[in-house]
Order: C-alpha cells, then sequence, then structure tokens
C-alpha cells in the first residue's frame, strides 16, 4: 500500500501509467475529505493529488479562476472574496456531516463530487461553472477539454461528464472555472408556521415570480442557525441594496395568503442560516444516522418524504432547492432502509436517491448511487471504459464493476 | 471540405433501403426524389451542399428506434436534422446516408409551472417554448438570433447561446432531461423535473455533441418568469480600446448586464445604413448595454453603468426610455448580418472567443488580416463573454474570393485559440472548423473525445465527418499496449 504524492501533473502522469502497466487500481484523492462518501474500494495505492495545489490564474475581470485539484476550497474563497466574487454554485462542505470537522475540502474534490449549494436552483450546479481541465485518464494519457472562456463549444463537452464522476474517469490536474461578483447584500424572508404541502406551494410561488429568489428552503424544525425557529419557509434575495429592498417587499405582499407569520434574517445570520442548510449541519448529529439526499421534482417533494416518513419512525428531514432536495436521516439499519427510500422516490416519476452518509458495511451492502436503468447503467460502462479501460482508477466507487 | 468518401456499395443498396425506410415511416414520410431532396441539401452553411441518398421525416420514437436500427443493422450512416439553421455545417448531408429530419416532431407536451419546466418534442423552436408559456409570464431563457427558426432539438445538439447567455447560461445550464435514441435503436430517458444526475452527467455530455452521439426525440427544459423590465444604455467611444475597457470596468463593478454587445465601425454604419437605429456613425466602437430585472435595480444599475461609461471616455451616450426605444437600440445590432449582406455580396459569419482582454490585440490583428487577404471585415461581438463574430465580405462569384474568405477565416480562429480562446463559442464545430481542431487539441484529446464517441455509437455511423479531422475505427481506438512489469516504481514523493 503506498501514497503516491506527487508534485506536478507529469509524475500525477507517471503513477497513472505505472499503475496501468501493473494493473493495480489505484484511489484517487486531492485532500481526501469526502473518502467515506461511495463504495468501499479494494484500491491497493493511492494517488494522492494534494501536491497540485494553489491558483494558477485569478482574472476577475474574465471571471475565470484556474487552480490545481488539491487548492483547498477555503484559499479559493478567499482570494474571490477579496475581488468580491464568489463560486456561485456555492460548493457545500461535506465535512461537518462525514467527520464533524468542515473546512478540509479541494476544489478537485468540490467538481469530481458535483457538490453545489442552496443557490443552484438559480445559479447551477459545480458542472455548470467548470470551463475546462486537464487529467489523466486510466490509460496514462493526459488529455485537456475546454478552455479558459466562458463561451465555448468546441468538441465534446467532457467537464461536464468529469465533474460528478467521483474520479473513476480521469485524475484530474488541473481545473478552470467560472466566478461571478458576489452579491452586495442578501435578505433572507422566514415564514413560519406552514404545513409542507403549503410550503412546498409557497416556494414555488417565489420560484415563479420575477423577484430573483436565489434560495429557498423549508425547514420542520429549528436548526440552531439563523435564530430561526421550526417550521420555517426560508427564502433568500440577493443582490444590490435597493433592488433586494424592493424584492423583499413585493415578495412579502405576494406570499401572504399562503399563511403563516412573515418575518426576516438579515446578514450574517441570513448566511450562517444558509450555511447550516448548505452544509446539512441540522442532520450532522447523531453521527450513527444513515444521511440521504434526494433530488426530486420539486412539487413532488412532500410526499416522498411521507413516503418514507409514515413507515419509518425517528426520521429528520428538511427541503432545498424550493423542495427539489431533500435531506433526511433515518435510524440506523443494516441496509440504511435503502428499498424504502427508492420506492419513495421512485413514486415522484423521476429523481434519484444518494446515500451520502452511511457505514462502511452498509456502503457495501446497498447501492450508494441511484441504480440506473440496464440501458443507461450499460452506457455508463462504456463511458468509463473509454477513460478507463482496465478499471484503474477509483474502480466500483460508484457502481460495482465501474 | 472534404467529406468521408461515399460507400459504393452502400450506394448500390439505395433502393432496398429506401423499401426499408419506407415500411417503417409510411406515405410521404420518405422523400427520394432529387427535387424534392434539394430543400435538404445544406443547412445555414450554404456554401457547402450535398444531396442525401434519402431523407426521411418520422412522427413517433418509435418509427426513430426502427430507422436507427435498420441503419445500425444494414452499416448505413444517418445525418440527424432539426430546423437545419446550423452555420457549421452540422446537417450537411452525406451523398451515402440517410437524413434523418425531426421536423414533424413539433408538439409541446407539457407545461408544468409549479415545477418551472417544458417537456416538448425536438422540432418545436426555440420561440414556441417562450411562445407556450409567455401568457403567463414565463419564458425559455436561451435565444439565439435563429431561435423563430430554430429547433430545441437542434439547441441541445449545438449547445446553443444567445445574446442573454452570460447571465441565463447556455443551452446546457437550462436542459434537464432528453428521450434520447441510440444508433441501436435503444431509447432511453435522462434526467427528467428534477436536478442533476445521479451518475454520469450523460445528458451534458450529450448536449453540444453535434449529432454525433444520438438522436433526441423529447426534451425537457427549465422555464423563468421573465425579468419585470428591461431597460438599455447605448453608448459610442472612439476606439474599441475604451469599449472594452468600459465592458471590464462594467464586470468588475460587480454588474452581470442580461446583455452586452459591441460592433465596430464597419458594422455600426453597415447596420445604420440599414435600419436607420440611430447610431452614432462615427464611433470607433458602439457598446449596447441591457440591464434586467426589478425595476428598482434596473434603475439603480443604469445609473451607475452611465457613471462608468463616461468614466471610461464615452462619446456618446443614450439610455432607453421606452420599450420602442430600447427595441430600437437593438434593432441594428440584430439586422447587423443582414445589413452586412447588403453590402457585399456574400459574407461569412465566424464564431471564436477570447479572453475579453485579447478585444484590441485580435483586432488590430485582423485589420491587418484584411489588408493581407484583401478582404473588408465588420465585427459584432458578445462583449460580456469574448465571443466575436467577424463578417468576412466577399464575392463568391469572383474567382478565388471564397478559398480567401476561408483562408482569412481560418486565420482569424487559429489567432483566437493563439489568444487563449477557443475555435467556436457558439455555431459549433461541424463541418467549417474541424481541420482547425488540430490547432486546439492534440492528437490524444481528440483520440479521447473519439473514443467517448465510440461508447455511443461505434461503427461510426452517426453524423461522420463533423467535428473530427480524422476518423479513426473504434478497435484502433479501443486497443491499450500495456507494459506490464517494465514502467519502474515511480520515483514520486510517498507516504
Amino acid at each position: 500500500m503506498t501514497t503516491f504524492r506527487p508534485d506536478t501533473a507529469e509524475q500525477a502522469r507517471d503513477v497513472v501509467a505505472w499503475a496501468v502497466s501493473e494493473e493495480t487500481p489505484v484511489e484517487i484523492v486531492s485532500r481526501a475529505s469526502k473518502r467515506a462518501v461511495g463504495r468501499p474500494m479494494q484500491t491497493g495505492h493511492t494517488l494522492d493529488l494534494s501536491g497540485l495545489s494553489g491558483i494558477g490564474l485569478y482574472e476577475p475581470e474574465e471571471l475565470i479562476c484556474q487552480a490545481g485539484p488539491g487548492t483547498p476550497v477555503a484559499e479559493i474563497e478567499a482570494a474571490l472574496a477579496e475581488q468580491r466574487q464568489m463560486l456561485a454554485f456555492e460548493p457545500m462542505d461535506l465535512g461537518v456531516l462525514l467527520t464533524g470537522e468542515a473546512g478540509k475540502g479541494s476544489i478537485g474534490g468540490v467538481f469530481a463530487a458535483n457538490l453545489a449549494g442552496p443557490r443552484r436552483i438559480k445559479a447551477g450546479a459545480a458542472r455548470d461553472h467548470l470551463l475546462g481541465f486537464t487529467a489523466v485518464t486510466g490509460r496514462g494519457e493526459t488529455v485537456k477539454s475546454g478552455g479558459r472562456v466562458v463561451k465555448n463549444v468546441t468538441g465534446y463537452d467532457l467537464s461536464k461528464i468529469v465533474c460528478g464522476s467521483w474520479g473513476t474517469l480521469a485524475a484530474l490536474t488541473d481545473l478552470t472555472f467560472k466566478v461571478l461578483p458576489a452579491p452586495e447584500h442578501e435578505t433572507t424572508l422566514v415564514i413560519s408556521g406552514l404545513d409542507e404541502e403549503t410550503a412546498v406551494r409557497a416556494m414555488s410561488a417565489a420560484m415563479g415570480s420575477p423577484h430573483e429568489v436565489s434560495s429557498a428552503a423549508h425547514l420542520p424544525f429549528a436548526i440552531g442557525a439563523g435564530d430561526v425557529a421550526g417550521p420555517a419557509t426560508c427564502i433568500r434575495l440577493e443582490g444590490f441594496g435597493p433592488s433586494v429592498a424592493a424584492r423583499a417587499a413585493a415578495l412579502e405582499g405576494e406570499l401572504a395568503g399562503f399563511g403563516g407569520s412573515q418575518g426576516a434574517v438579515e446578514g450574517y445570520l441570513s448566511r450562517d442560516l444558509w450555511r447550516a442548510i448548505r452544509d446539512v449541519e441540522p442532520l450532522a448529529a447523531p453521527a450513527d444516522r444513515p444521511v440521504w439526499r434526494l433530488s426530486v421534482p420539486p412539487m413532488a417533494g412532500p410526499a416522498v418524504v411521507l413516503a418514507i416518513r409514515s413507515a419509518v419512525e425517528g426520521a429528520d428531514h428538511y427541503y432545498d432547492w424550493a423542495g427539489g432536495l431533500i435531506w433526511i436521516a433515518l435510524p440506523p439499519a443494516s441496509d440504511a432502509h435503502a428499498g424504502l427510500v427508492r420506492s419513495a422516490v421512485a413514486g415522484a416519476a423521476t429523481g434519484h436517491a444518494t446515500l451520502v452518509r452511511a457505514d462502511e458495511s452498509v456502503r457495501a451492502a446497498v447501492p450508494v448511487f441511484q441504480p440506473q436503468d440496464p440501458g443507461l447503467a450499460a452506457l455508463a460502462a462504456r463511458i468509463k471504459a473509454s477513460f478507463d479501460p482496465l478499471g484503474i482508477l477509483n474502480p466500483g466507487r460508484m457502481t460495482a464493476g465501474v | 471540405m472534404k467529406m468521408p468518401e461515399p460507400d459504393r456499395e452502400v450506394l448500390e443498396r439505395r433502393d432496398e433501403i429506401v423499401a426499408a425506410l419506407r415500411a417503417i415511416v409510411p406515405g410521404e414520410g420518405v422523400i427520394a426524389d432529387d427535387r424534392e431532396m434539394r430543400p435538404y441539401e445544406s443547412d445555414g452553411l450554404t456554401a457547402y451542399r450535398q444531396l442525401p441518398m434519402v431523407v426521411v421525416l418520422p412522427e413517433t420514437t418509435a418509427q426513430v428506434a426502427a430507422i436507427l436500427k435498420y441503419c445500425h443493422a444494414n452499416g448505413v450512416k444517418v445525418v440527424p436534422r432539426g430546423s437545419g439553421t446550423s452555420l457549421s455545417g452540422g446537417a450537411l448531408p452525406l451523398a451515402d446516408g440517410v437524413l434523418l429530419g425531426l421536423g414533424k416532431f413539433n408538439r409541446v407536451l407539457d407545461i408544468d409551472y409549479a415545477n418551472r419546466t417544458v417537456t416538448a418534442q425536438p422540432g418545436v423552436t426555440n420561440l414556441g417554448i417562450t411562445h407556450a408559456v409567455q401568457d403567463r409570464g414565463f419564458y425559455y431563457a436561451p435565444d439565439p438570433s435563429s431561435q423563430i427558426a430554430c429547433s430545441i432539438g437542434g439547441n441541445i445538439a449545438e449547445n446553443s447561446g444567445g445574446v442573454h447567455c452570460l447571465k441565463y447560461g447556455l443551452t446546457t445550464n437550462n436542459v434537464l432531461g432528453v428521450e434520447l435514441v441510440t444508433i441501436e435503436g435503444e431509447v432511453l430517458r435522462i434526467g427528467g423535473k428534477h436536478l442533476d444526475s445521479e451518475g454520469y452527467d450523460v445528458l451534458g455530455l450529450l448536449t453540444g455533441s453535434e449529432g454525433l452521439l444520438a438522436v433526441v426525440t423529447e426534451v425537457t427544459v427549465r422555464i423563468l418568469r421573465k425579468p419585470a423590465t428591461a431597460r438599455a444604455v447605448l453608448v459610442g467611444f472612439g476606439t474599441s480600446e475604451e469599449a472594452g475597457a468600459c465592458v471590464a470596468a462594467i464586470i468588475g463593478a460587480g454588474i452581470v448586464p442580461g446583455g452586452m454587445e459591441m460592433m465596430d465601425n464597419p458594422a455600426i454604419n453597415a447596420a445604420e445604413d440599414f435600419v436607420n437605429a440611430g447610431y452614432p456613425r462615427d464611433a470607433g466602437a458602439l457598446l449596447i448595454v441591457e440591464l434586467d430585472g426589478p425595476e428598482v435595480e434596473v434603475d439603480f444599475l443604469i445609473d451607475r453603468v452611465r457613471e462608468i461609461a463616461e468614466a471610461n471616455g464615452a462619446t456618446s451616450l443614450r439610455v432607453s426610455e421606452s420599450e420602442d426605444e430600447r427595441n430600437n437600440f437593438w434593432a441594428g445590432r440584430k439586422a447587423a448580418f443582414p445589413a452586412v449582406g447588403r453590402i457585399s455580396p456574400d459574407y461569412m459569419c465566424m464564431d471564436g472567443t477570447i479572453p475579453r482582454r485579447q478585444l484590441p490585440e485580435i483586432l488590430s490583428r485582423m485589420t491587418r488580416m484584411s489588408e493581407k487577404y484583401g478582404l473588408r471585415v465588420a465585427n459584432v461581438f458578445h462583449a460580456g463573454d469574448g465571443n466575436l463574430h467577424p463578417l468576412i465580405l466577399f464575392d463568391a462569384n469572383q474567382p478565388g474570393e471564397l478559398e480567401r474568405a476561408e483562408a482569412f477565416g481560418a486565420d482569424i480562429l487559429t489567432t483566437c485559440v493563439e489568444l487563449g480562446g477557443v475555435l467556436t463559442g457558439e455555431h459549433g464545430v461541424g463541418v467549417e472548423k474541424r481541420d482547425l481542431m488540430g490547432s486546439m487539441f492534440s492528437e490524444i484529446d481528440l483520440e479521447q473525445q473519439q473514443r467517448v464517441k465510440c461508447a455511443w455509437d461505434p461503427k461510426g455511423l452517426l453524423n461522420p465527418g463533423k467535428v473530427f479531422p480524422t476518423l479513426h475505427r473504434c478497435a484502433e481506438l479501443g486497443r491499450m499496449h500495456v507494459a506490464r512489469g517494465q514502467l519502474p516504481f515511480p520515483d514520486i514523493p510517498r507516504f
């Protein structure tokens, strides 16, 4: 068991080329903060990309930034903040949920896992912001794709397929991504006392308004952040001061018909609230409970939750993405209630469920990522083989045999 | 432009192929007569023409699946086509290929305001989606200039953009799901009304794949509520450098305009001759900056943009005070292509992207190239995202001018790559830029892209001759020599 920690992209390629020549599988990590996500792997060696760290290029006026995969997210966010810019997709930090420790993630991990936060419904996911990359494929070859400009349709958009591939297609050695101006102000409207059906309808009305809502979440219980009691329906407005004020006033009026009592949180309280929602802090403890992440059509959220909660006692959950993202913690079980969760999601017509946190034995026993229809699964396996024909890179992390 | 050599053996089987297609799509859905196939011989890149072997216009997913299954089993190439508005020859037929037209897939299937989605067949036009939802104040954001004609299926194939894409994204950022048919005739559904993929982002890979991976038969997109208001500022500058500095300053101030367009002096004058939009004819460059959103925000930002423009040496500045005036500001820009068409017998529209700060450099190089090739050029430019549309003016009836225009265009695009940009921002590679791919990608990069194609289309039957300069057989691409035990253990820091 060897851990290789290259200092250059060429060295990273040499490691993969050696692994290919030995036909030996390799675990790919950049800072390993999300090692506990996915199926357990049988890899003899680790390629640790944390040495490929640092911002190589940051051009605020071109709205682009380029960095090595091992660069801490915190370092990038600090550099952007100095220029009043941000990663608009608001990458979530899984650290609190997985290890109890935040701030350890890398930018390579963010893109490899396609992590986005509450602003995803307005600004898109990580995959919408990766402009180009260089990586080593499972053939031991260095390939590049995309570019460093925001508008580019030259060749296949391989940036999309590496985002969310969890290191199973290629080891990223360099990333170029889009950055955007950070909003000057933020305000969160809080409607207290709505039931879940009504809350989702209210969030749908807010999203369908012209008031440019950037996030909408419903918290059935007080989460200990943002000074908000539950049940609370939270709607975030961001932008220039006068605009935020005018939109908040208009939205209050338009949502009055849904009932409940209205309030607002501003500034650091609002930021704290959305950080907690983003990082699944409300479900972090107790740490032995499996935590699922469900993506469904927003209006289907409450029925999916009801189907799960009526079959198992002791579940806790909340909604983000206007109802379309459900985080739910269930009592410990050897299968993490996978059958129940996935049949509930199937009732929503479209969607998927990912077992984000569970013991290793559970992750070995049940599919962590949503099983696909046979045709799509076969296509995914062929795409994997097109990058990594011998199954060298993170084999089996997403699905058995891929 | 050299296309793959037609397969004589397939051409000899033409009657049999036409009969087989007629058995799948009855009636007028199969066109085999040369005169009737004429409308399909080219797309929006009219410099290249080729009659297909046969045109087939299916109406159902089952028919599409049966056609593709037949073609796959019988080694027949297929070129998919939406509305045929591609500017890069993406739908250029093949002499030995079936042209698969999706024009009859023209229904909107589902409008879901609560989840903010529309599901439509691929032949529905881009604007058709907005028309279906605009009575409730919604719209579909990507707005390519051809939106009145181009199909949503074609938008997926090309990952189409538009003047508003800096703020609202390209097609890939606005599509949620598709039903597709593989070349083997298998029907797959990807995505739906939820966000993000459960596994590999196959939808993201498919978007912008120029009809080389699969045929889309149904599309689900997200719709947005129309911004409450929009106003535009029309600013003249002495030079393109000053206009470029103004663009940088606007973005530097944290403002992301709904649209930000630049025109150079030849384009300003061509547009002004054509539509009389009130553009300053003596300006070296003109900027149109459109702010959209809540009224109070737009008013607030208009003032900021005005200050920035004045600080950056604006020589003229007008703010739209009515919807009519705003539309008038745009009229010249939107008519730029036909306006240039009026002053020249032919023109060629290029589509490179550069890092914005390289604008003065590329413009001065274009001026030199214009002298070298003896051809005029006018520039319109998506200033916010660095996407250039140089229009090269030529006369195809003059011997050698088309070839000179092509060489001029290639020179511009390779210069874009040299300056840190790319060959195509939104029109696609198609056949037009196919042979320039080597200026941006190594052979290894291109081989990896083609391996991805092999995962979908192992026989290389879907739209061959587009995007990739050299065709490789999948077996050859998949080959891998494993030198077991021969590479030394890497001498790299380890723990």
